[in-house]
């Protein structure tokens, strides 16, 4: 059982909008938001996870964004009430956790810091 | 969005005086008008958004939720219309479009509430259901952005006339976005939109009619976002857009940034109230403030074991709604009573 928890084990890295790391141990399953709000890291996620608010926007380390399932059209559109839009751009209540996901890495983008 | 129900709004910059005043017309500041209104307790609501619902109105009118007992799954907007028809017997007051932003004692106890529109209402008892705070427009990140609002940046239109001749910038591609661009394009001097991306979320409709006029050459199209604004004493020249192929200039002097919503605390912080990392602590008795007569229910309050969820906002207006009765009435006895089998609260809720 424990080797097999090893493998389940998935570490979600986040970048802070202060730009410091910090190493979130995640569970399958969970919204990248959900942990990030977890752990207590500043993240408004104002609408608590319902694609509606796009006040949890991040950016996708370059690396890993091809292993990521791309955006719904809904997500697309709520980016459209972000800031500074980059191609690596993503809701993160968007991002469902998975074992294969074990070091992704996300940054805080703007418009996610809480007031 | 469904019909509406039918509900009570004011004029703006009246005098009005009730028992309750509510500060928020989300689910839970609905809910507590029921409660009150079950102890004959009138309530007056203030809300910025013009319609009733809170975030169930703006964030998410047609997401499912599912966590109201006994209901296995309905719409924010259904929950909202639900609630109305559930206090209609009650005939709330709705102040829209309207934010609270003034709260003082007067001389005979009673709290007096100022809008920032100049509505004016008096009650012994005032209930801040503000949930996250007020629905500001979102404002751009974009350096020295505050030097130029209400100069040369606008969030919203109250007189078109004040955009005539004007070389226009819209920024955003909602509804809100494309329909001033087609509102205003026929008085602008110039008019240009910019977004970050081709495709728009607005109405098709719209985006055709938008599509159009650019083909035509009656308006700009820039598919990028605004990185830096350029200007002196808050009168815009230009505006820097990032675009795929680089940085352009584009003259404007009339910047309209339509980026939605998003939640603010606002003058609550300013009400006098103990406040906590942004949020209001309650006792769990009668969620009451440290203010007495001031209660806090919903999501802007705290307390040990705090979940911000609806049934528990609904939970704390019946219980708020006891103390209120205390106060504003306070010759009279509380009498505990069930909807089930009280003749007396059935011809309340025009039942019986």
């Amino acid at each position: 059982m424990s080797t097999q928890n090893q493998d389940l084990e998935i570490i979600l890295n986040v970048t802070t909008q202060d730009g410091k790391d910090h190493a979130l141990l995640a569970l399958g399953g969970w919204r990248a938001m959900e942990v990030i709000r977890d752990y207590g890291l500043p993240i408004k996620a104002e609408c608590g996870g319902a694609c509606a608010c796009a006040t949890c926007h991040v950016y996708v380390d370059p690396a890993w964004l091809d292993k990521l399932v791309p955006p719904t059209e809904e997500e697309e559109n709520m980016l459209d009430e972000a800031f500074e839009v980059q191609d690596n751009s993503r809701l993160s209540c968007q991002i469902l956790m998975r074992p294969g996901f074990n070091g992704l890495h996300l940054t805080l983008a703007p418009g996610s810091e809480p007031d | 969005m469904t019909d509406t129900t039918e509900f009570s709004t004011q004029p703006a910059g009246g005098h009005f005086e009730t028992d309750v005043i509510i500060a928020g017309a989300g689910p839970v500041g609905l809910f507590a008008v029921f409660e009150l209104g079950l102890l004959d307790l009138n309530a007056h609501l203030v809300d910025i958004l013009d319609r009733p619902g809170g975030q169930c109105a703006e964030l998410y009118p047609e997401k499912p939720i599912y966590d109201i007992p006994g209901i296995p799954v309905l719409s924010g907007d259904a929950l909202t219309q639900n609630l109305l028809a559930q206090i209609a017997p009650f005939k709330p007051q709705f102040h829209l479009s309207q934010m609270a932003v003034n709260l003082e004692k007067l001389d005979n106890k009673k709290w007096r509430l100022t809008t920032d529109l100049g509505t004016t209402i008096e009650a012994p008892v005032v209930v801040i259901a503000a949930g996250g705070g007020s629905f500001q427009p979102k404002k751009p990140p974009i350096p020295g952005l505050a030097d130029y609002e209400g100069k040369s940046v606008f969030y919203s239109v109250r007189h078109m006339e004040n955009f005539r001749d004007k070389n226009i910038l819209i920024a955003g591609g909602g509804d809100s976005a494309l329909d001033w661009s087609l509102a205003l394009r026929p008085l602008s001097k110039s008019l240009g939109l910019v977004h970050r991306r081709p495709d728009f979320r607005a109405a098709p409709d719209s985006v055709n009619k938008m599509r159009t006029l650019v083909a035509a050459g009656g308006m700009t199209l820039y598919t990028g976002q605004i990185t830096a604004l350029h200007g002196e004493d808050g009168h815009l020249h230009s505006v820097t857009i990032k675009t795929a192929d680089g940085e352009t200039d584009v003259s404007c002097d009339a910047l309209l940034p339509f980026f939605g919503l998003t939640m603010k605390l606002g003058p609550v912080a300013g009400f006098g109230i103990a406040m906590e990392n942004n949020l209001i602590p309650v006792d769990t008795e009668k969620f009451e403030t440290n203010v007495p007569t001031i209660f806090a229910i919903g999501d802007i309050n705290t307390y040990p074991g705090k979940l911000k969820l609806i049934l528990s906002g609904f939970h704390e207006a019946a219980l708020m709604s006891q103390q209120a009765f205390r106060y504003v009435r306070p010759n009279e006895k509380l009498r505990f009573q069930y909807t089930t089998s009280s003749t007396n609260l059935q011809k309340k809720l025009g039942v019986k």
